[in-house]
């Protein structure tokens, strides 16, 4: 048995852990070794917590670790690169949920008002983050539309619920029970707040909304933390807060959009952008080897479409083949390409290249004049010239990969449909480009299959 | 109690501030890694659902609730840290891959 300093010591060393750990997720080199010191905080935390006083039997405890690892290990072991975005939402989720059921029980060890307040909180930070992770997860997954779901009266409707979950948690705390009716209603209206918070939200802006939910898992900890007493939960609960926040952050400013803007305006409601008028060049597998082969320099610009054609392994195929060449290769990456930040990263990772490749859009961007091929890869938006000219587009602003001042750009498409945003891009009628129709990872496909004779 | 509270706060306060610190220096390469090792650090809610699921030898509606919350804890720790690892071990470097 640990009395109560021994453990807050060994919770020190846990938030220590994880402060260094995080550190060291900061760098490609050392971010192994960062995730295991956090895992190793963890670890400590858990182990402490189960001698302590508080522990009385590990009978439940023994049973419900044991299903959730076997659980947690089979989805990390099984889950598709392609399919990260959801898992992490569906993990946020569980993070939520249960930080909600902490606080509800905390319910029966105390009754104060402090207690009272916390609770609510954390409960209605948990069920937002629970119900708003599922619909993230259905919109991911494909299960449910990934457009946005917009009906008149969104707003009031929206409204009527955060009144109504103002008034139980103010009935709640003023008569505090862990039976209370009003607790049921707060609990209820937060998962049917995360509901409706999430479901305006298109596809292509999910990468702030995994981000935001990321940072109120970790705030329903720290709220769960303060309703429990206890340090750790509060340390390393603020910490993914934060993380989460500054993610959420990144990632509006590289749509050029507020928070405000991505969660409650479905995106394109106005659509004003000038058509743009032109021809289309298309180009053959064969010519495209032809002027790949004489590059010196490619880049390929990866986006969302790459990830649904599974066209990772042979992009990076056919960098291994240009490269064997004598042509220097690298992957510009924009930071909202995919469906959750750093997204592409991984796919390109997990198909063997290497990370010193990987090139942000910052570092691109005064390099792309003298780069002989551009070639785009299921990206649209992220490549759209008339968000840097087009005043009047619905996505003015927002910073670009510059792939049409190279040399040559390609891109590879399935069919002359718009892009997600649906906004028509010039970029398409460039006179530097030609367009590769067809599966992207069949068309590159044939490309490396000239290289081969 | 009033104190314990201040305590409290002043704790959250200097965490978010070097939670803001720390992330705002990671490249975007590694974004979702983070991500997905933040969110299995916010799985540290488990230390209080254990609390909660063993803290009676009477089943209750306490213990219910924590037990739930055990299992929904467990899936974000173990789930969150093995996926980051898979993930952090398909980065490497030019240098890492001459070595093999």
């Amino acid at each position: 048995m640990l009395n109560l300093v021994a453990i807050n010591a060994a919770y020190i060393v846990a938030a220590g852990l994880f402060i260094f750990g995080l550190k060291m997720l900061g760098h490609p080199a050392s971010a192994r070794r960062g995730n295991f010191l956090s895992a190793l905080g963890m670890l400590i935390a858990i182990v402490v917590t189960l001698l302590s006083e508080g522990i009385l039997t590990w009978y439940w405890i023994t049973i419900c670790a044991l299903i959730g690892a076997v659980i947690g290990a089979a989805a990390a072991r099984l889950v598709a690169m392609t399919a990260m975005p959801e898992m992490v939402a569906v993990f946020n989720g569980f993070g939520g949920a249960a930080s909600l059921l902490v606080a509800w029980a905390a319910l029966f060890e105390s009754h104060s008002l402090f207690v009272a307040i916390t609770v609510t909180l954390s409960v209605v930070i948990g069920g937002v983050t629970f119900a708003g992770s599922v619909i993230a997860w259905g919109k991911l997954s494909e299960v449910m539309t990934s457009r946005a779901i917009v009906f008149n009266g969104q707003r009031i409707v929206n409204s009527l619920i955060l009144l109504a979950l103002l008034a139980c948690a103010v009935m709640f705390c003023l008569e505090p029970s862990a039976q209370s009716p009003y607790l049921y209603g707060v609990i209820a209206l937060a998962l049917i707040l995360g509901i409706f918070v999430v479901i305006p939200i298109g596809g292509a802006d999910m990468p702030v909304v995994i981000s935001l939910l990321n940072s109120y898992s970790g705030l329903a900890a720290c709220a769960a933390g303060f309703a429990i007493n206890n340090i750790i939960l509060i340390v390393a609960g603020s910490l993914v807060g934060a993380a989460g926040i500054i993610l959420t952050n990144i990632m509006c400013k590289a749509m050029n959009r507020s928070l405000g803007n991505v969660l409650f305006s479905g995106f394109g409601a106005v659509k004003t952008a000038t058509k743009v008028e032109g021809e289309v060049k298309p180009i053959s597998a064969g010519d495209a080897y032809l002027i790949l082969e004489a590059a010196n320099s490619v880049t390929f610009v990866p986006g969302y479409g790459m990830a649904v054609a599974q066209a990772q392994h042979v992009v990076c195929e056919l960098g291994e083949l240009l490269e064997a060449h004598g042509c220097e290769v690298s992957y510009a990456i924009h930071p909202v390409a995919g469906r959750m930040p750093g997204h592409m990263n991984v796919l390109l990772a997990e198909a063997n290249v290497s990370y010193d490749q990987l090139v942000e859009m910052a570092d691109i961007n005064p390099r792309l004049p003298s780069i002989d091929v551009a070639v785009v890869i299921g990206a649209n938006d992220v490549v759209n010239p008339s968000a840097r000219d087009d005043e009047g587009s619905p996505i003015y602003g927002m910073p670009i990969i510059n792939v049409d001042e190279a040399k040559t750009v390609f891109v590879l498409k399935r069919s002359m449909a718009s892009g997600f945003a649906g906004v028509d891009n010039p970029l398409f009628m460039g006179s530097n480009t030609r367009m590769l129709f067809g599966d992207a990872k069949a068309s590159i496909s044939e490309i490396i299959s000239e290289f081969k004779p | 109690m009033e104190l314990t509270f201040v305590y409290l706060a002043l704790i959250l306060v200097l965490a978010i501030f070097l939670g803001f610190e720390l992330i705002s220096k990671v490249p975007a390469t590694l974004h979702t890694p983070l991500m997905s090792g933040a969110n299995a650090i916010s799985g540290i809610t488990i230390v209080g659902a254990l609390l909660a699921a063993g803290s009676s030898e009477n089943t209750s509606l306490a213990t219910w609730l924590g037990a739930a919350a055990v299992v929904f804890a467990t899936i974000n720790v173990v789930g969150g840290y093995l996926v980051t690892d898979r993930m952090l071990g398909m980065f490497r470097s030019r240098t890492d891959k001459t070595d093999e």
